[in-house]
């Protein structure tokens, strides 16, 4: 992994509560995103990493503490200009019927347009640059709800880098694809941080692939961040059971260096004919 | 689909022809057929000692405008509650912002002595405004979310409702019984054109503030933690999209009563031709849905003649195959 000099970070989350009613999920969260790398936010079920992402993307509001983007709250700059600077991708998106995919590229446009001054050139320009990235482009007049769900999912990265921000938060943006469809989006997200100097936080449930794409690993359990820092330094055996409380055996990938975990089935559970073999396999889902 | 920018333009410039065929046909068709000449002559000179003049100012024009009108009106408000509740089966008559409006007219007409649209309208408006609100409450989820299914629910209750309360004014007051089943079944005919022009504003201010909204609608679609991603305000745009379609759905059954299936039908139509992007989508359900009421108000003066039958039953036996139709062709 290349160093990138240290930059100042631009989106940091200052002593952050929040919650849904009467439910609190953030307890108390200092988090300040690395700029210019992809960093992965880890945790089980309900230990707040997706409440995280949308506070510090404004689609939450917290309880208490503070989002401060390029030094100010964020909750209290123009949303606009927040869009211009920091996209978004919520969990799970869903396109209406019929939407065509340059339609919904076309989208991420919208916090640079004004209803009296539109920059149609420059529009259009992000538009092809996003869907050439993503690799949409063959596509770009099909339905977007008619594509498989990898392709769909690549139309919705587009129509965020066609929001050209520096900032992209991800909201598990590769749940329920194939691993094969995994990888190759993560390969995407992480020539974005590292070819094209954009800053990606990103939320993922799988830890292999995590530990193998992130430049920085976030883990979280109930509301509260147990450790950060780079894959070598925490994925740990140590840390997988303290976070995910899963029993696990933490191997080097002999060609890349970063780790792997192999989950140890426990007695009983495991085949009787063969020993416990390190292939890596999607057991080790959270 | 219509996939081209020319081919779109091309089909929005068939469906004005479309409209203003059906306008020409609605003032020349009935029981006194009307020849082309005199329609023309009566625009032009207008002679009040002629009888076809008389009819054609006092009768079809105004009968013609109403429903091209309302037809266009509750195709928009159609479409855009649609969209803004992610719900295909949205639509004035269904959520009960129609009855509603009916019920609250219904009241001013025969209680209060409110007798033209202009005076009228504010209790339409007010009734569109307390059902809408309705519904909202009614169908609202912990989270504040509008749960599809719920807001179905709601509004189906909601119209029975209002639907009853105004068939029980009939048994309280007999005398405006004549009255409650034309607000009830929904007709086109029967005013004058100068009680038309005072609503006029109304109906220009909604889709005035509909044409300032069409991209904010577009985004609307993504849902709302998007709508936010992208620098908008979700609630802002649907309040004011909420107004729209209470200006727009009001005004059209302070003119006409409850006319049903054209604001649920309409955006499928227009959806199946032009596209899901408001840019054509609400121009597209101007255009049909002014032409439907206008075919169907025709299409009634021809059922059972001489009566006219109501033009909300037209627009049901017109509309209720090709939903159905509509149905299962997509999931084919």
């Amino acid at each position: 992994m290349p160093s990138t000099p240290a930059k100042t970070p631009r989106l940091t989350g200052e002593a952050l509560h929040a919650g849904y009613e009467s439910r609190r999920v953030l307890d108390g969260v200092d988090l300040a995103v690395a700029e210019g790398q992809l960093t992965v936010l880890l945790g089980p079920n309900g230990s707040g990493k997706s409440t995280l992402l949308k506070t510090l993307a404004r689609t939450l509001t917290p309880s208490a503490g503070r989002v401060c983007l390029d030094g100010q709250d964020i909750h209290r700059r123009n949303t606009r200009e927040v869009a211009q600077r920091l996209g978004i991708l919520p969990q799970g998106p869903s396109a209406p019927e019929g939407l065509t995919v340059r339609q919904l590229v076309g989208m991420g446009r919208f916090p640079h347009r004004r209803l009296w001054r539109q920059d149609a050139e420059r529009d259009a320009r992000a538009i092809h640059a996003a869907m050439a990235y993503t690799d949409v482009a063959a596509f770009a007049e099909r339905s977007v709800d008619a594509l498989s769900g990898g392709q769909r999912q690549r139309c919705w990265i587009a129509m965020v880098l066609a929001q050209e921000t520096d900032l992209i938060l991800l909201d598990e943006p590769t749940t329920f694809l194939d691993l094969k469809v995994q990888v190759d989006l993560l390969e995407l997200l992480s020539r974005l941080a590292h070819e094209h100097g954009r800053t990606l936080l990103l939320v993922l449930h799988d830890l292999n692939l995590a530990a193998a794409y992130a430049d920085r690993l976030v883990m979280m359990r109930d509301g509260r961040i147990v450790t950060s820092g780079t894959p070598r330094d925490v994925f740990t055996a140590t840390h997988l059971k303290g976070v995910f409380d899963l029993d696990a055996r933490v191997l080097e990938d002999p060609e890349t260096g970063s780790p792997i975990c192999v989950p140890t089935p426990r007695r009983g559970a495991r085949p009787s004919a063969r020993p416990a073999s390190p292939t890596v396999d999607r057991r080790c889902i959270s | 689909m219509l996939n081209h920018r020319v081919s779109r333009v091309a089909g929005l410039l068939l469906g004005l022809a479309l409209v203003a065929a059906a306008f020409v046909a609605s003032v020349m068709l009935g029981t006194t057929e009307i020849a082309p000449p005199t329609f023309a002559q009566a625009l032009m000179h207008y002679d009040p000692s002629r009888v076809a003049h008389i009819i054609i100012h006092t009768e079809r024009l105004p009968r013609a405008v109403i429903a091209a009108l309302v037809g266009a009106s509750l195709a928009i408000a159609g479409a855009l509650m649609q969209t803004m509740t992610r719900n295909p089966l949205a639509s004035p008559g269904i959520l009960g912002i129609n009855a509603g409006a009916m019920f609250f007219v219904v009241i001013a007409v025969s209680l209060l002595p409110l007798h033209t649209p202009a005076e009228y309208v504010w209790a339409a408006l007010l009734g569109a405004l307390v059902a809408a609100c309705l519904v909202v409450v009614l169908s609202r989820g912990r989270q504040g979310e509008l749960s599809p299914l719920r807001v179905v629910l709601a509004g189906v209750a909601i119209t029975a409702m209002f639907v009853s309360f105004s068939q029980g004014l009939l048994i309280i007051d007999r005398q405006s019984f004549e009255s409650v089943l034309y607000w009830l079944a929904g007709s086109v005919s029967g005013r004058e054109l100068s009680l038309v022009v005072p609503l006029l504003p109304l109906f220009g201010g909604a889709l005035l503030l509909c044409a300032l909204l069409v991209r904010h609608a577009n985004a609307l679609m993504l849902g709302d933690d998007m709508v936010k991603g992208l620098g908008m305000r979700a609630g802002t745009i649907k309040l004011l999209l909420g107004l729209v379609v209470i200006l727009l759905a009001g005004s059209s059954v302070a003119l006409a009563g409850m006319i049903g299936f054209v604001g649920l039908i309409v955006p499928h139509m227009a959806r199946g031709l032009f596209g899901v992007d408001h840019r054509w989508l609400l121009p597209a359900c101007a255009l049909l849905g002014a032409s439907l009421l206008l075919l169907a108000d025709v299409a009634s003066r021809f059922l059972m003649p001489p009566q006219d039958v109501p033009v909300g039953v037209m627009t049901a036996l017109i509309g209720t195959p090709f939903f159905i139709y509509l149905a299962r062709s997509k999931q084919a």
